[in-house]
């Protein structure tokens, strides 16, 4: 089936849903519920959940999504303040409250999250309609006072004027709130944009980031706080038998050890005596059942049952009759690592349970899940607790979490300090980069299995294509039973090319390490194994590898669109110097279209050296334009790094990987330049955060095989 | 009791002698710009400047420090350093920004000793500092452009 925006669906929404959704259920109640659980200042005018103004003009923007670097908190400034026309350089922003009737994303089935690169898409019309929202009260609380018609009224950041007469937002945030909100407001005309689409509007975050002042949960300060180190089971699956704290707790520093469900916790005054005490505990494991037993055995294991019939994703009659006809074949197995995302700030939350209530700070990126999983760890009910959500260091999937791991522990240990002393302390439970890279929660090890077929005239006749791998919908309890798990297969299938006969089957066999998406998630292992089959497809029918994908893409304007783009910028084909190689890739995902196009030479140990990236994105309309060039750069370099040297290696159930001296990631001299060229659209926005990482890897492999004749069918580059 | 100079202070601060200066920082005197990344000194996160050099602090136990001079992101205040934060916001430098205090204080620190590094003098002087976002295309702009600032 060929993907394309209609059909593309995301948290079980088609797109089309979403768009009447957003209409018609999130965008209402969005605008027309106050916000909750606060009491609102007098004379404050606050016309919907995403704008509070003060009269001293203070405009506070609340942001309904998390901060993981993505620059979300800059998309919806950029949105609310375009059409409030706010003056963006004086709004103040406060993160959303847990509250999914409020702040729901209708992309993921109206959960309150952050994730699917979908923030952007979600609040591209919500977040302009709330701002117009209040820009049409203000303007009707003017016309009011001054007795001029609505019409004859202008704003300009943050000053409503007619003729001479001006009032600052403030002076009429008392006003405004009495006027009856308006049942529809008109959008402004792309034109008339003076934020949105501007290179001028720039990161609302720099300063503080860049003076060492936001603050990440680590940062946390609060009266009494205690620090958490816990000791996690030393393999998947394993269990604690007993454990003996006499010499932890004569650590100076130390102030208790308790146990939790998953381990034991050492709560000491300081990160520093928490680590010495927790490498004093004397601990006994029970890894009787601990496992996967190695990653080379799931490797073996996987193979075979690519073999096997599988789960049908898409099943052609056709396929079997015409592989047998083929005139050239190309047959490949692909062997893809489990992959720690080690985002720079290691897990951890702050839980304070005090006054029969609980709060918690941490990089919430899904408080429709930590919400509940904190009450429940807690014993308390939902509306006892509070969440902070704060910016996080990194994420890439890590925090998006079905078990909120992070979160959980820390309301664990702060429960048992309570139930143990009595004791109300807050309590930080924060993991050290090794319980951090040792956590599971990876990108699941895959195997593909493909067989290809080209007839006489080199023509794509047939593909049939096998995954094994864990089910990471599964693994989060979203699937049902029998449900094909879309993660898995995304980008295999669906997938934008036109293949006469296709078949794809999924096998998702269960294993002790948590599964978990990582950024781009199935388009992670697709994309590389489509974009280098294309590549020997077309070497197997002599043809040019542009020249072939776009024969493939005939009825997706938007992907041949990006593929010719990136093919004119980076000059496809122009001479190199000896020992350096063009290698191209292309690929959909999360709603936007990239593709790249790579310049690489071979190091002395055989590993790729990427000396220049040409990206041509295609999302829709690109809301901060320097932001979306910032995350196919991110992207770019996130994936670059996984190629190279990405890889969790099992061994009775151990992962053998600990901290960056082993689970390398990039460095700035292995950093290429990188060009990123914008599609001019005037389409809805899509991904940005995540479609930049799935099409690199594959460009690098192609380019690596014109340089050294070898196919690379394993990642990372330096295992192959 | 150890005596630590930091930003100009001194401060005398009750801990283990074994303790490193990154958790003295964070824990001790609440100057949390410094980050904590992975206490291998492998990531740079927790860069500070001791006598003028960038090192990482947590790897630099309190009992090596009496005497000396401890710059965190917080006391940053020279020519260099002012030069170097705002390539940083003009240029969008950061994304997540928790290693950017670190990648901050290896830059100044750099432009300090070389006041127009070349890209290669860059990547060798900024390699101990990882950013997972992958920020470095910009880090190096912000660098060469800091650089400009310095000898207009």
């Amino acid at each position: 089936m060929k993907a394309s925006p209609s059909t593309a669906t995301t948290g079980g929404l088609s797109r089309r849903t979403f768009l009447q959704s957003t209409a018609l259920g999130g965008l209402m109640l969005g605008l027309q519920l106050p916000l909750a659980g606060r009491v609102r200042a007098a004379a404050e005018f606050a016309p919907n959940a995403f704008v509070r103004i003060a009269p001293d003009d203070t405009v506070t923007l609340i942001i309904k999504h998390f901060e993981m670097g993505q620059g979300s908190t800059t998309g919806l400034v950029t949105l609310l303040a375009e059409e409030l026309d706010a003056d963006i350089e004086r709004v103040a922003i406060e993160y959303a409250p847990a509250n999914a009737q409020l702040y729901g994303n209708a992309l993921l089935g109206g959960a309150q999250g952050t994730g699917g690169s979908s923030a952007m898409a979600d609040s591209w019309t919500k977040m302009r309609r709330a701002g117009a929202t209040a820009r049409a009260m203000l303007v009707q609380a003017a016309a009011q006072r001054w007795r001029v018609p609505a019409a004859e009224i202008a704003v300009s950041r943050g000053v409503v004027s007619a003729g001479n007469r001006r009032a600052t937002f403030g002076e009429l945030a008392a006003a405004a709130a009495e006027v009856p909100v308006p049942e529809t407001v008109s959008l402004k005309a792309p034109g008339d944009f003076i934020y949105i689409g501007r290179e001028s509007t720039r990161r609302v975050d720099s300063r503080a980031k860049s003076t060492g002042t936001a603050t990440f949960t680590i940062d946390v300060r609060l009266p009494e706080l205690l620090t958490a180190v816990i000791a996690w089971p030393p393999a998947f699956g394993a269990t604690l038998k007993s454990y003996k704290a006499d010499k932890a707790l004569q650590v100076k520093g130390v102030v208790d050890v308790v146990e939790i469900p998953e381990g034991v916790a050492v709560v000491a005054e300081g990160m520093w005596p928490a680590i010495k005490g927790r490498r004093a505990l004397e601990l006994d494991w029970d890894t009787a059942r601990a496992g996967p037993a190695s990653s080379e055995a799931l490797y073996a294991e996987y193979e075979a049952l690519a073999d096997q019939p599988g789960q049908a994703v898409v099943a052609s009659d056709d396929t079997a009759p015409r592989l047998a006809k083929a005139a050239r074949k190309v047959t490949a197995t692909y062997h893809f690592p489990y992959l720690a995302h080690a985002a720079m700030e290691p897990m951890n939350c702050v839980a304070w349970l005090h006054d029969g209530r609980l709060e918690t700070w941490s990089g919430h990126q899904f408080p429709s899940i930590d919400h509940p999983s904190a009450a429940r760890a807690a014993g308390l009910e939902t509306s006892q607790v509070t969440l902070h959500t704060l910016v996080s260091g990194g994420s890439f999937g890590r925090r998006a979490n079905p078990w909120a791991d992070f979160t959980v522990a820390a309301v664990q240990v702060a429960k048992a300090l309570k139930d143990k002393h009595g004791w109300e302390r807050p309590v930080r439970m924060q993991m050290t980069r090794e319980d951090d890279t040792r956590a599971g929660q990876y990108r699941p090890l895959y195997v593909h299995k493909a067989e290809i077929g080209l007839d006489a005239n080199g023509a794509l006749s047939a593909w049939r294509h096998a995954i094994v791998g864990q089910s990471i919908m599964a693994g989060a309890g979203m699937l049902r039973d029998g449900q094909v798990d879309e993660s898995s297969v995304e980008g295999v299938e669906p997938t934008p090319y036109s293949i006469p006969a296709h078949s794809v089957a999924l096998h998702s066999p269960a294993q002790p390490v948590r599964p978990l998406w990582w950024r781009s998630v199935g388009h992670t292992h697709t994309a590389f194994a489509v974009e280098t089959l294309m590549d020997e497809l077309a070497e197997a029918a002599g043809k040019d590898p542009v020249a072939f994908r776009l024969a493939l893409l005939d009825g997706d304007p938007r992907m041949a669109g990006v593929l010719k783009r990136v093919a004119e910028e980076g000059n496809w084909g122009r001479e190199l110097p000896e020992g350096r190689a063009q290698g191209i890739a292309v690929h959909y995902s999360f709603r936007s279209y990239v593709a790249q196009l790579v310049e690489v030479s071979l190091r002395a140990d055989g590993l790729p050296r990427v000396h220049k990236v040409h990206c041509a994105v295609d999302c829709g309309v690109a809301i901060n334009p320097d932001q979306v060039a910032a995350q196919m750069e991110g992207g770019i370099g996130f994936a670059l790094a996984g190629a190279l040297y990405g890889e969790i290696d099992i061994e009775q159930g151990e992962a053998k990987q600990s901290n960056f001296h082993d689970y390398r990631v990039l460095r700035i001299d292995e950093m290429p330049e990188v060009a990123v060229h914008i599609v001019d659209s005037r389409l809805d926005p899509t991904g940005v955060g995540e479609p930049g990482v799935p099409p690199l890897a594959p460009a690098v492999a192609n380019a690596m095989y014109r340089l050294s004749g070898k196919r690379v069918r394993r990642l990372p580059f330096a295992a192959a | 009791m150890p005596e630590l100079k930091i930003n100009g202070e001194v401060h005398a601060v009750d801990v283990d002698a074994d303790t490193p200066l990154l958790w003295i920082l964070r824990d001790e005197l609440g100057l949390t710009g410094t980050k904590y990344g992975c206490g291998i000194a492998q990531c740079g996160a927790c860069t500070v400047h001791l006598d003028g050099q960038a090192i990482r602090s947590c790897s630099m136990p309190a009992q090596a420090l009496e005497n000396r001079d401890i710059l965190t992101i917080e006391g940053l205040d020279s020519r260099v350093a002012r030069a170097v934060q705002e390539a940083w916001i003009r240029l969008d430098v950061v994304q997540c920004g928790y290693c950017q205090s670190g990648q901050i204080m290896s830059a100044v620190a750099l432009l300090e000793s070389n006041p127009a590094p070349s890209d290669d003098e860059i990547d060798s002087a900024m390699s101990g500092n990882i950013c997972r976002c992958a920020t470095y295309q910009r880090i190096r702009a912000a660098i060469h452009a800091a650089a400009d600032t310095l000898a207009a």
